[in-house]
């Protein structure tokens, strides 16, 4: 999907067509984070593409820089939890959905997104969308 | 040491914002109070434990205060900091080794939304970048969830703002003291959904400064002894939700430090939630002070909607909640906040709320603070 820039972070997303979430999975009891922390206690693993949506909110005001490292331009986004089955539920951004049309439990697959529209090398981060759903 | 610790001096200089006095000199007018309150001077106080999060080491102060030579020991621990500064100097009296000390907690932040760095939470940096470092997020996606599983409303979420700048307008040290009606509350702009303005408190300035004694000491003083039956400080169990979670575990959100926190107070007070006559609960949102509710034992998931539209956490209800307006009226000075819930209990336990008295001589008093990283302190006052 994304021909120009790069990732905002190694390791995080699987560098294939339809890149999906790299997780952690404790070598010992077998629970799964995300990301997947540093050191031998946890191993990647690639999550699920696709899960439901388990909370969310509306980012309304643009985040303090620093941290946040997006355009001056700001226009609120959708953010929440989603829970990828039998692995775990891991926060993410929501996009390609009216914010009115967002609900608990709807069907989500991830995709990649800039996180500057305008940029012409973006920086990529992921997201979730309703599956099928085209930008 | 025999009996039990008790609380002899309070102060608190009010919360909000004072331009021109710093952090510190807030915590310092709070401390000269406190001793007032307690009849001694600064050279009776044979130590100190002090929280800030923004505003310098506490220890500073001793020399406005005077050089005594005094044990001050800062304390940094987030939300929980005034806390821990008093369950440490609870813990101190308790060993036998002290007879009278202070807690002392006070904050300056600057105005908008905390500023928090992801290494300062062991993060990776595309957390932050990527726009995910915002305490704002977690507390509308905790309530988004917690409204979907028990039903709460979003007017519910407004009956609790409405309490807190009603209940302020009695309270000298508060900041928001101007009624605001429950549709405006609802109709004012949303700054994380289903959050309005009105319905997240804000970082602020104050300090607040807590004399403590063995009950030896205190009957020698003279004071009403404020007995202080319970301080607990927790951090998180597997799979809680905290603020800042890049992930949760399925099934996750339901243990959290609050409820072993306010389960480990109770029983070490040896009394439970129904035996409580005033609660002061984290109210850094309106959602807050409904989860706590149930977290803290008071009652189950979802009977909040009940309580809120029956007036039960009114001061004039069964269990009056955050008397003084709490965190959404007074603002969030991070050392000093926790340390104000128990100043406004003592003021309850004492009888001196003025308009915002809670009736019938309540006997027993419950603090709970929260906060990031996913920590919890829990106090219980019996006069």
């Amino acid at each position: 999907m994304q021909t120009t820039g790069h990732a905002i972070a190694d390791g995080l997303f699987t560098d294939e067509a339809q890149p999906r979430l790299i997780g952690g999975q404790d070598l010992e009891s077998g629970r799964i984070v995300f990301p997947c922390p540093p050191g031998d206690r946890f191993a990647p693993i690639p999550l699920s593409r696709t899960g439901t949506l388990w909370s969310y909110t509306i980012q309304r005001y643009r985040p303090k820089s620093p941290p946040y490292a997006g355009p001056e331009a700001f226009r609120p986004w959708p953010v929440g939890y989603v829970e990828l089955p039998g692995q775990v539920i891991v926060e993410a951004r929501l996009t390609n959905v009216d914010f009115d049309a967002i609900t608990i439990g709807m069907p989500l697959e991830m995709i990649l997104i800039p996180l500057d529209p305008d940029a012409a090398e973006p920086v990529w981060i992921y997201a979730f969308q309703p599956i099928g759903a085209s930008a | 040491m025999s009996g039990d610790v008790c609380i002899v001096g309070i102060g608190i200089h009010p919360f909000g914002r004072t331009d021109g006095l710093s952090g510190l000199d807030q915590g310092v007018a709070a401390v000269r109070t406190a001793l007032a309150d307690a009849g001694i001077e600064w050279p009776d106080v044979q130590f100190a434990y002090g929280g800030s999060d923004s505003a310098g080491n506490p220890d500073t102060m001793v020399e406005r205060l005077g050089l005594t030579g005094v044990q001050f020991i800062n304390v940094r621990n987030g939300c929980a900091a005034g806390g821990s500064a008093l369950f440490s100097a609870q813990m101190a009296i308790k060993s036998g080794e002290f007879e009278i000390g202070m807690a002392v907690g006070f904050d300056k932040h600057p105005r908008g939304a905390f500023n928090a760095l992801p290494s300062e939470y062991n993060l990776p940096e595309w957390y932050g970048d990527a726009g995910y470092m915002i305490t704002t997020q977690f507390f509308a996606n905790k309530i988004t969830r917690y409204m979907h599983e028990h039903g709460i409303s979003q007017t519910s979420l407004a009956r609790v703002a409405n309490k807190a700048f009603r209940n302020a307008v009695h309270a000298d040290h508060a900041w928001r003291r101007e009624p605001v009606d429950i549709q405006t509350i609802l109709d004012a702009p949303l700054v994380s959904d289903p959050y309005t303005k009105y319905m997240f408190c804000s970082p602020a300035e104050g300090g607040v400064a807590l004399i403590l004694a063995s009950e030896k000491k205190a009957r020698e003083l003279g004071k009403p002894l404020i007995r202080l039956k319970a301080a607990a400080m927790r951090t998180r169990p597997p799979g809680s939700f905290e603020v800042f979670a890049p992930s949760i575990d399925i099934g996750g959100g339901k243990a959290t430090a609050t409820r072993i926190a306010s389960a480990d107070a109770f029983r070490m007070a040896g009394i439970g939630p129904e035996d409580i006559a005033v609660a002061q609960l984290q109210d850094t949102e309106a959602g807050a002070e409904i989860m706590h509710m149930a977290e803290n034992g008071f009652c189950a998931d979802g009977d909040q909607e009940r309580w809120l539209a029956e007036g039960l956490t009114e001061i004039s209800g069964k269990l009056p909640v955050n008397t003084d307006g709490g965190c959404l009226a007074c603002g969030e000075p991070i050392g000093a906040s926790g340390l104000r819930q128990v100043y406004e209990n003592v003021v309850q336990l004492r009888g001196d709320g003025g308009g915002r008295q809670v009736p019938g001589n309540p006997k027993t008093a419950f603090t709970h603070v929260y906060g990031a990283p996913g920590v919890s302190a829990v106090t219980i006052l019996e006069r």
